[in-house]
């Protein structure tokens, strides 16, 4: 637990739900990441505008804390090439798949208190888990 | 115009929260999800804090059904558990713990400008593309 992070970690988890009431609260939509990235590469125009600025403003985000705020610490991916292909076809084909990721089912789901959503979390995380296990444990990548 | 200003800020918003939550760095994830390991229970708080607000909110905008703009909330309208619900959360659930790296995070991390980010997120919009293409096809 030399890593924990309680107060950073709960103010960016206020920020992300207070992000996803601002939007909710004004274009009356859902902050799923996975749906809105989809919904971007599909052929809906009427649609399109919002989507685009919500990406642009996540792409934002990350400099607006270095410029502003307390500087960031850089990130650490261990995954190689290879890998991250991999994770990045699952990702993208299960979240399409399964109507939404951590933060359509997460954050905004839960919030609405879907059954269906506090299913496909508790799955997605326990797919994660076992994941892990397998990957840092049994086979021993990373370690 | 003013709904997609609101958009940009709302992601910028998220984008921050991401940041300053350590969400965007797929080594605090895998510390998440690594629970037999040395467990990292810090996203839990990230979770609990974006739940505290939605909760809430998600109740009083149910309780006007329009936004302050007078706009239709757009609610999904599935409420059943099916096999593309559980298998896709299954499939994604893999691919979070092998790379780290779930939508949000993978796209605010492009602003990082470095190499594995981008490779991530070319192969889940390649993923997405060619789910929304296959399923169109057997519909």
């Amino acid at each position: 637990m030399e890593n924990f992070t309680p107060v950073p970690s709960l103010i960016g988890g206020l920020m992300i739900g207070i992000a996803a009431t601002l939007l909710l609260w004004t274009t009356g939509r859902i902050a799923g990441i996975s749906g809105i990235l989809g919904g971007l590469l599909s052929r809906d125009v009427s649609n399109f505008n919002w989507r685009l600025a919500f990406i642009v403003g996540l792409l934002v985000g990350p400099f607006v804390v270095s410029e502003f705020g307390a500087g960031i610490s850089p990130i650490n991916i261990d995954a190689d090439i290879p890998m991250l292909i991999i994770a990045g076809l699952l990702v993208g084909v299960g979240t399409r798949m399964g109507s939404g990721c951590t933060s359509g089912h997460g954050v905004c789901g839960i919030g609405r208190l879907s059954i269906r959503s506090i299913v496909a979390t508790f799955v997605f995380m326990l797919a994660g888990a076992v994941c892990v296990y397998v990957t840092r444990h049994l086979i021993g990548w990373g370690s | 115009m003013v709904i997609i200003i609101f958009s940009l800020l709302s992601g910028l918003l998220f984008g921050v929260g991401l940041t300053v939550s350590r969400m965007i760095d797929p080594s605090k994830v895998i510390g998440f999800l690594d629970v037999v390991g040395s467990w990292d229970p810090s996203l839990a708080f990230v979770m609990s804090g974006a739940l505290l607000v939605t909760v809430p909110a998600f109740i009083i905008a149910k309780k006007h059904d329009k936004t302050l703009f007078n706009v239709n909330l757009t609610l999904p309208s599935k409420n059943n558990i099916d096999t593309p619900l559980i298998i896709g959360a299954v499939l994604f659930g893999l691919g979070w713990g092998l790379g780290g790296f779930c939508p949000g995070p993978g796209i605010s991390a492009l602003s990082f400008g470095l190499e594995k980010p981008l490779i991530f997120v070319s192969a889940m919009t390649l993923g997405m593309l060619g789910f929304d293409m296959f399923s169109k096809k057997t519909d």
